[in-house]
């Protein structure tokens, strides 16, 4: 049945792009993750006013993540090349696209992170202040719980486009369903490739997008 | 428990001009005191509070809490002396994120407290502030006057020495105003808390403080006992806060009206004060002065150290039987005031 409709289609070969894009994005998004919120923890964090006041880094951190945040992906791909070539040994590979992924998304993150920190009532911050508590317990106990439902939808945003960017991934030598789409459907003109890959792509982001909304909506309580 | 040496605080401006927010202030608040200390705002009371936390930190001038500098602490010695100097905030300043228990945890978990000796402490705090019942509701279903009972019981929560409280009534209704009050005052008598109190109202200042200091463009204009400063306010500001509550808002209104309705005889304003609120001395006047006396409007307002009013009389008679009652109101610590037509 399946057959009559995808004649070029081989399941297994689309099963293991599926899971090589599963793999990119994962590791992408989990290390995305921790640096976006370090980044955006810390662009908050040294901004005038707040808690730990320092122009230098502030303007360091922010020039960095503009940078990185405007130059469009796949001119960094090409850019990071040399970079990759030196950390992961091979320019081409699933690997090899992670520093491009993770360099290319942290910083947008960073900046979602910022602007959700931003959002918190400074009287909590500062009622927090008052009772004692230091830094590192504001930010676990005030910052992080107070700003989670932005966090996560800032997560789930980055998500959909980290998957799209591993489709473009695909143009270095990566694999996936980018990869499968361009060289099986493009290249040699089996349609009914390039349509089986769009849909499963299609089906990552709906499903990413329905994880992050039902936990945002689970865990507002405003 | 708190002494406030030549406090200034200085805010440096955009173009390096200068805004002094508080100017050489003294201050002196005893041990299991609730202190007032009124202004309009913009007068530098929140700022002045905040230094009492080491919040902001005064341009000059020492601030003396509960036996340390405050303005010498820094890092683990600051946020340590911070625990028995609590707060509460005019927009309760709760975090939504966590629950009416959680929230009165949140300082317990920050002084290091174990768990178990945790949930003994948050459900005494609990059923002391009355939310008996609310332990798992979080914030948002809340009215303001709960809120403001979760901000007092977490600011119990380490037995503070002292609690300072910036326009905790201020966003609520009158009648939870009165409530959240009667709260406070009950916690400074059980618990013996000093407490310091900033308001723009004077009906706070009246129904629970002992003093008052009031403040005007960063300078403590006025101090005193909370009724001495009813009875014989001094600086134009205290006048108009002491208005606020010993007349109606109407009360210019009226005067004119009753000076136009009554164009003869004398019009007097008499203000009581702590025992002569509570004498008959009216009666008396009516009983043994031959002259016709109307009493036309007052008003009575109980303060922590006594009774307070107000009171418009009209008298119809001699200038020489209207010379006796006069005295004879003096003599008995009544203050007169003769309302002279416009
Ligand atoms: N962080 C600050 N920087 C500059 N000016 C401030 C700051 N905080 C307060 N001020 C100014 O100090 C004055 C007193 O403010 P505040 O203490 O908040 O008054 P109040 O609480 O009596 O309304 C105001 O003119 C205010 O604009
Ligand atoms: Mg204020």
């Amino acid at each position: 049945m399946l057959k009559a409709y995808f004649p070029n289609v081989d399941w297994n070969i689309m099963w293991e792009a599926t899971q090589q894009t599963l793999f990119m994005s994962s590791i992408s998004v989990g290390i995305t993750l921790v640096l976006g919120l370090i980044l955006g923890m810390l662009l908050f964090l040294t901004a005038q006013g707040n808690l730990l006041q320092n122009k230098p880094i502030y303007a360091l951190v922010s020039v960095f993540v503009n940078v990185f945040r405007s130059i469009p992906f796949i001119i960094l791909i090409v850019l990071l090349i040399p970079f990759t070539d030196f950390l992961i040994g091979t320019m081409i590979g699933d690997a090899a696209a992670l520093p491009a992924l993770i360099i290319g998304a942290a910083p947008f993150y960073a900046r979602m992170v910022e602007i959700a920190l931003r959002e918190i009532d400074k009287g909590v911050i500062e009622a927090s202040e008052a009772m004692g508590a230091s830094t590192l317990q504001i930010i676990l106990k005030v910052l992080i719980p107070e700003s989670l439902p932005a966090l996560i939808s800032g997560i789930t945003v980055t998500s959909i486009a980290i998957v799209g960017y591993t489709a473009m991934a695909g143009f270095v030598g990566a694999g996936g369903l980018g990869n499968l789409a361009y060289m099986e459907g493009f290249q040699r003109s089996k349609d009914d490739v390039t349509f089986v890959a769009t849909v499963i792509v299609l089906i990552l982001v709906f499903v990413i997008q329905f994880i992050g909304n039902s936990i945002t909506n689970k865990i507002d309580k405003r | 428990m708190i002494k406030i040496s030549n406090v200034s605080k200085i805010f440096k401006g955009k173009k390096s001009e200068e805004l002094i927010a508080v100017n050489q202030v003294n201050l002196d608040i005893k041990s299991g005191e609730i202190y007032g200390i009124i202004g309009y705002s913009g007068a530098g009371k929140s700022t002045l509070i905040r230094m009492l936390n080491g919040l902001e930190q005064p341009t000059g001038g020492s601030v003396i809490v509960a036996d340390k500098n405050l303005s010498e602490l820094k890092g683990r010695t600051l946020r340590k002396a911070r625990q028995e100097i609590s707060m509460i905030f005019q927009h309760f300043n709760i975090l939504w994120s966590r629950t009416v228990a959680e929230n009165i945890s949140l300082p317990l978990e920050i002084a290091g407290v174990k768990k178990n000796v945790r949930s003994a402490r948050v459900a005494e705090l609990i059923k002391l502030v009355g939310l008996d019942g609310k332990e798992n509701f979080y914030p948002s279903q809340l009215s303001g006057g709960q809120k403001q009972r979760v901000g007092i019981a977490r600011a119990l929560a380490n037995n503070p020495k002292v609690l300072l409280c910036d326009e905790a009534t201020s966003a609520l209704d009158p009648e939870t105003t009165d409530a959240i009050l009667d709260l406070l005052v009950d916690i400074n008598q059980r618990l013996n808390l000093t407490i310091v109190l900033i308001t723009h109202e004077m009906h706070v200042v009246r129904k629970i403080c002992h003093r008052v200091a009031v403040m005007e463009a960063g300078n403590i204009v006025e101090v005193g006992e909370v009724l001495d400063i009813f009875k014989n306010p001094k600086q134009p500001v205290t006048k108009r806060f002491v208005s606020q509550v010993s007349e109606d808002e109407e009360s210019k209104d009226t005067t004119k009206h009753l000076l136009e309705k009554y164009s003869s005889g004398t019009l007097l304003h008499l203000t009581f004060v702590g025992e002569s609120a509570e004498m008959p001395i009216l009666s008396k006047v009516i009983r043994d002065y031959s002259l016709e006396v109307n009493i036309l409007q007052g008003k009575i307002a109980q303060t922590r150290n006594g009774s307070f009013g107000t009171l418009y009389i009209h008298l119809n008679g001699t200038d020489e039987e209207k010379g006796k009652v006069i005295s004879f109101l003096k003599e008995n610590e009544v203050g007169v005031e003769v309302v002279e037509h416009a």
